[in-house]
């Protein structure tokens, strides 16, 4: 087994009262990584989570930890700590006393103790907090003594299940720069589980797209967005038009009932095909030299830009300006080559077929 | 005016009060301080001292039959609560179905069980062994307060348990703590009110008991609640110093409940371990 991944998942399968969660689902996750595991609720993200913690023991399958069987580890002996979707702290004990929880049962000196203890609430910036309830304080600061309370143990890795999700909007952007930065000075690696795409783009090294329990797509944030492999990442990823087209030579493709220049190619020839164009992407102009035209249906104002529903030969393009067009004005759009983005059709995604 | 209304709604509860709690105290207070002709005394409390083994016997076996309560309710609430929803409502109906039958019955029947030539010892008797000394003993005593009182126990227990969130004994594991550790850090802290309650509600009624050790205990074993009914009902009949041991047993449950309403968590933790 390679040497610098961290974690590795070997053909893991887990069901839960004979529904299959994950089905030989494997995994390779690099040390000192920041990983996001991406999919809607259900996609068994968080199962994945629990199998690499301890908490759920796979059907069948290996989890290997620096080359190491940790199958059947328990929880209580594996290099991981997680910080739990509700923060699960303890009511009973302050601040001071839930961080320094995991190193009292390591039974390490007070002294060490309390230097560990307040070097942690400082980088989470909780100092002066520490006689505090768990009880007394916002959710912002409870989820902070969450990460202080699982980082103090030095984890080789750290699991966060959805920990931003209680959170307010504004708190959460915080978080995120903050969980970043916590990552990137501890050097170890993050293992984050969330359905939040933006949440995903903006902190991963790696962005694992998830959907019934079978990885759809491995990439970077950028290769993600830019290049999804198939419709379900595409729809996932940001708000996408697809449709169904026809892949005539490289660089060559037809859809909407127009033939495009796009950049393309390694397909066969007049292979069907799926086109994803972002609606950031449509340059809206003068019908009678644009590439397609269409009615306006509807415009919203987004602060940033306009919103459009634009009905072209019965598909309704989603597109993004800041122009705005009234309801009922025949437009035209351009796209680009840079931004038609071919998808195969390979099946991985059961819902690809029904596009047609 | 919105806390005139507040007062208004809680006077009839305060005449309650005051007819069926308040004065009754008042009355036992006079009755023990008083003798047959109405004069004061206090001779009836001052000479309490000679039913001293009486009252520790009672404080004991009381203490006996909690402690055992404990023991048997805390892990059963733990499990119950663990459970899925459908069978904690299930086992938590199993457990007060015994409340459902008249206690008179339920202690009758112990009776029968442990008698000299009850069930169980005939049961012995199929295997040439016994017939043991079961009926008339604190032990049967100990065993009717622990039968009759244990749901007690495990319902406060429960009630609290089932609050704890799984993902709060996971939190525990994940930082190293192992079955046992989770239980003496995590799970007895979190699940102190219910101790302090189901303590409470187990050894009041099993110290001023006297059903149970009058059918299961003989005439040996007498406890307070016996020596008091024999006051008011029995042949020695004498409210005055009836009263006065009530009042006694009420100073002595008063001081045991303090005792166990101060205990911390962090002390109760260091009790188990």
């Amino acid at each position: 087994m390679e040497k610098d991944f961290i974690v590795q998942l070997d053909r893991i399968s887990v069901s839960f009262d004979q529904e299959e969660v994950l089905n030989n689902f494997s995994l390779d996750i690099r040390d000192e990584e920041f990983v996001t595991l991406l999919g809607p609720s259900g996609c068994g993200k968080t199962t994945t989570l629990r199998v690499i913690g301890g908490f759920l023991m796979p059907d069948s399958g290996r989890v290997l930890f620096n080359g190491r069987d940790i199958t059947s580890i328990p929880p209580y002996r594996r290099e991981v700590n997680t910080v739990f979707q509700k923060y699960a702290l303890f009511t009973h004990l302050n601040v001071y006393d839930n961080v320094a929880f995991g190193l009292r049962i390591k039974k390490k000196p007070e002294s060490e103790i309390k230097k560990e203890v307040t070097e942690m609430l400082n980088l989470v910036g909780l100092s002066g907090f520490e006689t505090r309830k768990t009880s007394a304080m916002s959710g912002g600061q409870q989820q902070r003594v969450a990460i202080a309370r699982a980082l103090v143990n030095h984890p080789k890795i750290l699991l966060l299940d959805e920990p931003l999700g209680a959170l307010d909007l504004k708190l959460r952007k915080e978080m995120q720069v903050e969980l970043k930065r916590i990552q990137q000075s501890l050097n170890i690696t993050f293992v984050y589980v969330t359905h939040d795409q933006e949440e995903a783009l903006t902190m991963s090294d790696t962005v694992v797209v998830m959907n019934n329990g079978i990885i759809q797509q491995i990439g970077s944030p950028i290769d993600i967005y830019n290049e999804p492999k198939n419709a379900f990442v595409a729809d996932f990823i940001g708000e996408s038009n697809i449709l169904p087209g026809i892949m005539h030579r490289d660089f060559t493709v037809s859809f909407a009932g127009k033939e495009f220049i796009c950049v393309d190619k390694g397909f066969k020839p007049d292979e069907y095909i799926d086109v994803v164009v972002r609606p950031e992407d449509i340059k809206i102009g003068d019908y009678k030299t644009a590439q397609l035209s269409g009615v306006v249906k509807s415009t919203v104002f987004k602060g940033v830009h306009y919103e459009m529903v634009i009905d072209q030969g019965g598909f309704e393009w989603l597109v993004q300006s800041t122009l705005s067009e009234e309801p009922g004005t025949l437009v035209g759009m351009n796209i680009g080559p840079d931004d038609i983005h071919i998808m195969h059709r390979n099946g991985l995604d059961g819902e690809v077929d029904e596009v047609v | 005016m919105k806390l005139f209304k507040a007062k208004a709604v809680s006077v009839p509860y305060l005449i309650w009060m005051a007819i069926f709690i308040i004065a009754p105290l008042v009355l036992v207070g006079i009755f023990a301080l008083t003798d047959a002709e109405g004069s004061f005394t206090i001779e009836n409390l001052s000479g309490i001292g000679r039913f001293t083994p009486v009252f520790a016997r009672s404080i004991w076996l009381a203490a006996i039959a909690t402690a055992i309560c404990l023991l048997i309710a805390f892990p059963m609430a733990f499990a119950i609560s663990r459970m899925s929803e459908r069978r904690q409502n299930l086992f938590l109906m199993l457990v007060m179905l015994p409340m459902w039958m008249n206690f008179l019955l339920r202690t009758y029947a112990w009776m029968s069980l442990l008698e000299n030539n009850g069930l169980i010892n005939r049961f012995f008797g199929l295997f040439g062994i016994g017939p043991f000394q079961m009926i008339n003993t604190q032990g049967a005593v100990v065993l009717g307060m622990v039968y009759n009182y244990l749901p007690f126990m495990i319902l406060p227990l429960y009630s609290v348990m089932t609050k704890i969130d799984n993902s709060v004994i996971e939190a525990a594991q994940d930082l190293g703590a192992s079955n046992g550790k989770v239980f003496s850090k995590v799970i007895i802290p979190l699940a102190v009110p219910g101790i302090t309650t189901g303590i409470t509600m187990v050894f009041v009624p099993s110290i001023s008991t006297f059903i149970i050790s009058r059918m299961l205990g003989g005439g040996g074993n007498l406890l307070i609640g016996d020596l008091i009914e024999m006051q008011f009902l029995g042949n020695s009949y004498n409210p005055h110093l009836g009263s006065a041991m009530a009042l006694v047993l009420m100073v002595i449950v008063l001081f045991t409940m303090s005792i166990t309403s101060s205990i911390d968590s962090e002390e109760l933790e260091d009790m188990l371990i």
